[in-house]
């Protein structure tokens, strides 16, 4: 199912939780809406559920405009993030809720309801367990019943809140590599909402990143990391070191520090330079580069972080290098090196340099709008 | 090469389920502190509870079991008893309406005068009874505001029936919302909501995911209106006008034959009252033992 959302606003008293907010969803795509809490990405959902209602703007499955229909009319399967299973169900009663609401015609009959259960229990291999109830689940596999449960309605769309918030980070990963199976199997057009930049990248087609309300950035993982369209996106999907710059022409010059050819076209002026720490590299004296001192040197498994004071410039900055590099292997606190960046990104000189990918919740939101529940 | 296990479908660990006091050296205190602690509530228990219901019992059965049921046979106890089970026939029905549609909209959804509806509903506990009861005088009394026209229909409210139970249900009030309220705001919406987009209507989200949820609780919420209901004494006195066989409830009886020394008799109508407490508590625990678990259950989520 195609999902049009058009310059979707919504407020929460005085706070302004979606800003605008237009998307293109195709049919069978799978979606992550990503950003930090407060950014409005639960509330994006929960609008395409109909379980909050726009200001303003349209939203429409397959061409036809659904923003005025109750959450009951939509046809979407909503997963929540703490499940929201019936306690006093069984699992199969559970999955077989949607089907047994149903009136007249439309209500299968009881040996279809229970072979359609069969058949969602089997797709979710959680066969056997039908008679458990929630309290006797474990947590992944709670998270498989709810997505039975909205599966079994054969939704529009699905829609998952957090999928893996609530979970440890075991269950967490091998859920996520069987939801994409899931999805890589059923074709359901799917979105879920998280504020893990990985979980994003691993899973999704493509990612939707959002702060403050509005979109920063919709691309394929790739376009979102590789290229990054703004300040933000860059830093929240992963760490970044930031240096002041200058762009003349065609040439790039760090403050304080030799310039050189710079692909990107970017207009003459101050720039900042974005850089991943893992796209720094050490070079020799004497080319391009940056020297600087190091002051810190720490293993993480295969990777070895650099922490250095620019000779010329009041900034830090981090390196992650290979651990099998030989060049990186050696340095201790106080040595000498020189860093030049492979790839980089070209913004204008923001005011304040360091874009903050904390929680920008608002303190006096009112509660309804705070992050629900989060683990 | 061994496939590797999915964690996602692994069951719940097993946890062994034992006190952890004993074993717990923060929270234990040395034997001597225990058993004083232990021995001053009981005896405390025992002299200020136990006391005067086993006293209510052996007064009630002194001149023997004859006297006993004769007393409870009377005419005028039975009429208690039947208006009283009347009074709390229709004012616990009307309280569980009442209170499941308070405890409702205050839970489940946001509106202004939030705060001032709450405090509303307290409002029972915090009044004197016999300030209630004077409420409905004057409001319904025969120099009350609605006096002349229920004269004019003939309608009696004050020292008759309608009265006992309107004063009842004022003094009853709070017992269901009370209990229901913080149950269901701890539940939250979320599973209204999963069932309105599974295709549920309301009413069936109703009746098959909100009721069962607070099944419990609702009925711990109704025994302690029931038992209220029925022990009520302040308010109804006010405004029942003591007329036996007529407006009397089984605690104002008590009174009337207490005044009159015929304590075999008080006491017999009185151990009524006080085997109605005790079902209610065994009761009461018993739900409070199946409430408690649903509530971890449900926090254990």
């Amino acid at each position: 199912m195609q999902i049009q959302i058009r310059d979707i606003h919504k407020a929460f008293g005085s706070f302004p939780a979606l800003k605008g907010v237009n998307l293109d969803i195709q049919s069978g795509e799978l979606i992550a809406l990503l950003g930090p809490s407060g950014s409005g990405k639960t509330t994006l959902l929960r609008t395409i559920a109909g379980l909050e209602y726009q200001d303003y703007g349209s939203i429409a499955f397959g061409g036809e405009d659904i923003a005025s229909r109750p959450v009951r009319e939509r046809g979407v399967g909503f997963v929540f993030q703490h499940y929201a299973l019936f306690k006093h169900m069984t699992v199969a009663d559970n999955i077989a809720f949607g089907l047994s609401v149903r009136k007249g015609e439309a209500r299968p009959s009881k040996e279809a309801i229970t072979k359609r259960v069969g058949e969602l229990l089997e797709l979710v291999q959680l066969a056997g367990l039908e008679k458990r109830y929630p309290a006797q689940l474990s947590g992944g596999q709670r998270q498989r019943v709810a997505l039975a449960r909205a599966l079994a309605i054969d939704p529009k769309v699905l829609l998952l809140d957090e999928p893996f918030g609530a979970l440890d980070a075991k269950v967490r990963k091998d859920l996520r590599r069987w939801l994409r199976e899931l999805h890589d199997k059923t074709g359901y057009t799917t979105i879920f909402v998280t504020h893990d930049q990985e979980e994003a990248l691993e899973l999704a087609d493509r990612v939707v990143v959002m702060n403050r309300g509005q979109i920063e950035q919709v691309g394929t993982t790739d376009d979102v990391y590789e290229q990054p369209a703004t300040p933000f996106v860059f830093d929240f999907l992963g760490s970044v070191n930031i240096l002041p710059g200058e762009v003349e022409g065609r040439r790039l010059r760090f403050d304080g520090g030799a310039g050189w050819d710079s692909d990107s076209i970017h207009p003459p002026g101050l720039v900042d330079v974005y850089v991943r720490p893992h796209d720094l590299q050490l070079v020799e004296a004497g080319t391009p580069g940056l020297d600087a001192t190091v002051t810190n040197v720490q293993r993480t498994g295969a990777l070895i972080r650099i922490s250095a004071q620019l000779v010329q410039l009041p900034d830090t900055v981090e390196l992650e290098l290979s651990h099998l590099d030989p060049a990186a292997r050696s340095r201790r606190p106080g040595d000498a090196i020189r860093v030049s960046p492979i790839r980089y990104g070209l913004f204008p000189r923001a005011p304040h340099r360091r874009p903050t990918t904390l929680p920008d919740v608002v303190p006096n939101a009112p509660a309804e709008y705070r992050e629900r529940g989060r683990n | 090469m061994t496939t590797a296990i999915d964690h996602s479908l692994l069951d719940p660990p097993r946890l062994p389920r034992e006190p952890l006091m004993e074993t717990n050296a923060a929270i234990t205190e040395s034997v001597w502190v225990r058993r004083t602690l232990t021995a001053v509530a009981l005896l405390f228990l025992a002299f200020f509870l136990l006391l005067p219901l086993v006293a209510v019992f052996a007064e009630a059965l002194r001149n023997g079991v004859g006297t006993y049921v004769e007393a409870l046979k009377d005419s005028d106890a039975l009429d208690a008893i039947k208006l009283t089970l009347i009074a709390a026939a229709i004012a616990v029905p009307l309280n569980l309406v009442f209170g499941l549609s308070a405890a409702w909209c205050i839970a489940k959804f946001e509106f202004r005068g939030k705060a001032l509806l709450i405090s509303l509903i307290d409002l029972p506990f915090s009044v004197s009874p016999v300030v209630a009861g004077l409420v409905y005088v004057l409001i319904f009394g025969a120099q009350g505001w609605a006096g002349p026209w229920l004269a004019e229909h003939d309608i009696k409210v004050i020292f008759a029936v309608p009265g006992i139970v309107l004063a009842t249900v004022f003094v009853t009030f709070p017992f269901i919302a009370r209990e229901l309220i913080p149950l269901m705001q701890e539940q939250g919406t979320d599973d209204e909501q999963a069932a309105l987009s599974l295709g549920a209507t309301g009413w069936q989200t109703f009746w098959r995911v909100t009721l069962p949820n607070i099944k419990w609780g609702l009925l711990y919420g109704v025994l302690l209106c029931n038992a209220r209901a029925m022990g009520e004494f302040g308010a109804v006195s006010v405004v029942s006008g003591h007329i036996r066989g007529q407006t009397n409830t089984m605690p104002l009886h008590v009174e009337i034959l207490y005044n009159e020394y015929q304590f075999a008799a008080a006491f017999a109508v009185a151990s009524l009252l006080a085997a109605l407490a005790l079902v209610t508590l065994s009761i009461k625990s018993w739900l409070e033992w199946r409430h408690a678990d649903e509530l971890s259950a449900l926090r254990r989520h």
